[in-house]
């Protein structure tokens, strides 16, 4: 955390703006902005639907500086990594990131997120909700160290199938070698630019960390190469929409964080997020490992399923019945897909629903000039994303 | 490759023996291991001055479990008391002594319906107490997520109290979470009685009688006296050591091997399994099953270590509240000291400094901001009336409980040691004019220094704090109050699991039922 917002002054700004907002701001002509965290975002910038067909199109620039961020080093890190996560960290090799889940002794998900293992031992962990506080307290009894570093570290996404030529157009040469989760470091402007090829979209994609002395140089490097190449901000709804066919969860949305759970039917573990495979027992302990292993025993009460929903109507927090009789869960995320032409949704239904022959079907209420309807929609379980593209995984990335 | 058959057990407390002894005679292969040259933990007697003998942590015998004292034949195995149902004198610097013989009180000054009260508050407290002592040999149910005989237990639980009736019960659950200064306020007028009956409140806690918890503190402590502790207040014969000789013998006689001076480093891991431990010397000691003595803390986060838990466990683990706040004063005397007012027939009886309810507050005041009490409140034996093997002809050991002195002293410890004494000495000249000539050897046991002597981490007599958020079915922590830890084959079977502290044994005894119980169930 910067030392300027430990001082007894830090409560007169109630909201940050990034190091990149002399940019966004001008481009949101809309002048939509929510509050993510400590900062002040885009939900739209001119077009919502523009926004999104960039993504898929062209590219497109989402400033995710505000994501919580954590500088993990020491002699320890690894083994406090995998204490803490439920997949096995050592796996991660340097200049590789992955996608994981912790969980609390219960073997509930605190939070999703990602780890960079930038250089040798050095970990980036990134996070959708604030976790300093449970990285500490889960650091008793390692030699570790924690720093929240969201403030230093500047972050935008650059995604879609023209971003790879972009960034080798402001001189990140060779970065079409990055394969998917790969990271690599490219002079800029007299700094370093970090560039991992992740992202939220499920497409060909990068995100891009940088210095916050060197944001603003980035964003107009980005611009003005990616010009030619159909580049666009993006707000929150374009990439909420990606982010629904790629099939991604999110915190606070999909699933409720274990430690912010009030009921204890709401958080869900690993498995009941359809995240199994991010859970190695073979690691003799981690948190929320014997109460998984108990889990994996007794069975799941909850399963997320992707579904595929008949109509064009998105079925946003809808209840899903089996055989319009009972209920069986509600959908969490929903939207009409652009890209699969399809109306497609993220679901927690209760065990033993959400097989592909179970006949499910969801109750959507939709209003048109004030009036509410309903409808009883068919539902089909889809395994895997709504949308994937090869050009998503192609190694080395195509210029399109 | 782990030795499945072998049973370790880190610790030769009294509650370590107890378990071995269990488990051997349940035909088991048992092992204890004890870091120091002499078994019994806390419940040992050992030599401070030429000739003098003393028992160096607990002095008095008051929580001994009947249960193991009969299975254990702990009688036959050489158990004797030099007095038992002690008396206990509130000694006065001004007046006469009050002595309380149980729920009768003689002598001191009484107000008008104090022994009436005091024969209602008996009863009460005792039948109260006795809800607690059911507990002891006791598994403490699980609350959730538990199977039927969980629901069995907590409904046991239940039942224990509300067969006190309703009245009983309603008094019971007003006052379990309360401070026994409050009560004692209710129910009598006499300044020097209510001290003396907050003191027994407090003894080895890090309470003061105007802290909540302490009407539990004392029910727990009364528990052994609801329950027929063998002996009732009693001193054995040749100090606390010998209940700890007797339990050594008991567990040699059934098979299990105990060794001394065997220090464990760590306790060693095969994956997500115990697999043995590794002693300070380098010898590794294979076994499928560990059960630490050891206090909470130090099993867990020392002999373990913190990263083979869980975050949450850790961090209550961590927060298990378990500083000691009571000092232990050995004095070696050339003759019997004589008490202000008090006949010298009475001088070994249980001796409490404690005029009143508030001199115990004050003294607990100065020792929350970490320095030791001004005038601390006392509880004084003096065993070497009643036995002759623990001082030369003619001489005497003073054996006192003192309260209050904070683990962690603002001043140095050899600086808060000095205080302390020399605070101890003119509290026991004021009661017992020129004792302080007598004195020819003294020893002043700080928590820190009960903490290094008896290897439990804080220095607390009882592993940790007795108070409702520390016992029964949350006691050591939430999740891991049934002897199992959450690592495969690791037990805890010390005061720092339910029933808790006090030379009681019930926590070795449950803890080696839980070792058979699960071997049934794998």
């Amino acid at each position: 955390m910067k030392p300027e917002m430990l001082v007894k002054e830090h409560y007169r700004t109630a909201v940050y703006q990034t190091p990149f907002h002399p940019r966004t701001s001008q481009l949101n002509v809309l002048n939509e902005w929510h509050r993510w965290k400590d900062y002040t975002i885009a939900d739209a910038y001119f077009d919502e639907a523009l926004e999104y067909a960039a993504i898929r199109n062209a590219c497109a620039v989402f400033d995710l500086t505000p994501m919580t961020k954590h500088r993990i080093t020491g002699p320890d890190a690894l083994a406090f990594l995998n204490r803490l996560i439920t997949r096995d960290i050592a796996k991660i090799k340097p200049g590789r990131v992955g996608y994981c889940v912790w969980c609390d002794d219960g073997g509930k998900v605190i939070d999703d997120g990602t780890v960079f293992h930038m250089r040798p031992g050095d970990y980036r962990l990134c996070s959708q909700e604030r976790q300093l506080d449970w990285l500490t307290r889960s650091a008793y009894g390692f030699d570790v160290s924690i720093v929240e570093d969201t403030h230093d570290v500047c972050g935008v996404a650059l995604q879609g199938p023209t971003s790879c030529a972009v960034l080798k157009g402001i001189g990140c040469s060779g970065v079409e070698k990055l394969s998917p989760f790969a990271i690599g470091w490219y002079p800029f402007a007299g700094g370093e630019l970090m560039v991992s090829r992740t992202g939220y979209t499920g497409d060909l994609g990068y995100e891009l960390w940088i210095d916050p002395e060197r944001a603003v140089a980035l964003w107009d490097a980005l611009f003005c190469v990616g010009a030619a190449h159909g580049i666009r901000p993006m707000g929150t709804h374009a990439l909420e929409v990606s982010r629904i066919e790629a099939g991604f969860i999110q915190a606070q949305v999909d699933f409720m964080p274990a430690d912010q759970a009030i009921h204890q039917d709401r958080a869900r573990s690993p498995f009941e997020l359809d995240l199994g495979r991010l859970v190695d027992f073979s690691k003799p302990n981690f948190n929320g490992r014997r109460a998984l292993l108990e889990e994996q025993k007794r069975g799941s009460r909850y399963r997320l399923v992707r579904l595929d929903i008949e109509g064009n109507k998105p079925a946003r927090s809808a209840y899903i019945y089996d055989r319009k009789r009972t209920v069986v869960g509600t959908v969490t995320s929903a939207e009409w897909s652009p890209s699969a032409k399809a109306n497609i949704a993220l679901a927690s239904l209760q065990m033993p629903w959400g097989l592909p022959d179970d006949e499910l079907w969801a109750e959507i209420y939709y209003q048109r000039e004030l009036k509410w309807s309903k409808v009883m929609a068919r539902c089909r379980v889809v395994p895997g994303a709504f949308y994937d593209p090869p050009r998503r995984r192609a190694t080395p990335a195509a210029d399109f | 490759m782990t030795d499945h058959k072998r049973i370790l057990i880190v610790g030769g407390g009294h509650n370590g023996l107890v378990c071995a002894a269990y488990l051997a005679r349940a035909g088991r292969e048992v092992l204890v291991l004890e870091a120091a040259e002499r078994l019994g933990g806390a419940a040992i007697t050992r030599s401070f001055a030429p000739g003098f003998s003393v028992s160096a942590c607990a002095h008095l015998s008051y929580l001994l479990d009947a249960q193991i004292h009969r299975e254990l034949k702990l009688a036959t195995h050489g158990l004797k008391w030099a007095h038992s149902n002690l008396r206990t004198v509130a000694l006065a610097a001004e007046g006469e002594p009050l002595v309380l013989n149980g729920a009768q009180v003689e002598g001191g000054k009484l107000g008008h319906d104090d022994a009436d009260a005091l024969v209602a508050y008996r009863r009460r407290m005792l039948r109260f107490a006795q809800v607690l002592g059911r507990q002891h040999n006791r598994r403490p149910p699980r609350i959730a997520g538990g199977g039927r005989e969980e629901v069995i237990g907590a409904a046991k639980l239940g039942f224990d109290i509300r067969r006190l009736g309703r009245d009983s019960m309603r008094e019971f659950l007003r006052i379990a979470g309360i401070n026994i200064y409050d009560v004692l306020e209710e129910l009598f007028e006499s300044p020097q009685l209510k001290g003396a009956l907050a003191l027994d409140a407090v003894l080895g806690t890090n309470l003061a009688p105007r802290s909540n918890n302490s009407v539990l503190a004392l029910l727990h402590r009364l528990s052994g006296e609801a329950m027929d502790a063998p002996g009732g207040l009693a001193l054995p014969a040749g100090g606390m050591g010998a209940i700890s000789d007797a339990l050594a013998h008991a567990a040699r006689a059934s098979g299990a091997t105990l060794r001394t001076g065997a220090a464990v480093k760590r306790i060693t891991l095969d994956g997500d399994h115990v697999s043995g431990v590794e002693l300070e010397n380098g010898e590794q000691i294979a076994a499928g099953v560990v059960v630490s003595n050891a206090d909470p803390a130090r099993t867990l986060l020392q002999l373990v270590g913190a990263r083979h838990f869980e975050t949450g466990f850790v961090h209550r683990v961590r927060h298990f509240r378990a500083k000691g706040m009571a000092a232990k004063l050995h004095l070696a005397l050339s003759g019997l000291p004589t008490f202000k007012g008090l006949q010298a027939s009475l001088a070994g009886e249980r001796l409490l400094v404690a005029p009143d309810a508030a001199y115990i507050e004050r003294a607990f005041d100065r020792a929350k901001y970490g320095q030791c009490s001004p005038e601390p409140a006392l509880e004084i034996t003096i065993p070497s009336v009643h036995d002759a093997s623990l001082a030369p002809q003619g001489k005497h050991v003073l054996s006192a409980i003192v309260l209050y002195a904070p683990f962690d002293p603002r001043a140095s410890g050899d600086v808060a040691r000095s205080e302390l004494m020399e605070n101890c000495l003119q509290v026991l000249e004021r009661h017992a004019p020129g004792l302080r000539q007598q004195v020819v050897a003294s020893e002043l046991l700080l928590p820190a220094d009960i903490e290094q002597e008896f290897r439990i981490s804080g220095g607390h007599w009882h592993h940790g704090e007795l108070a409702l958020d520390q016992l029964l079915m949350l006691r050591p922590v939430p999740g891991a109050a049934q002897y199992a830890m959450p690592l495969d084959g690791l037990y805890l079977c010390g005061a720092g699991c339910h029933p808790g502290g006090g030379v009681m044994g019930s926590a070795g005894r449950n803890a080696a039922q839980a070792v058979l119980k699960s071997e049934r169930a794998a």
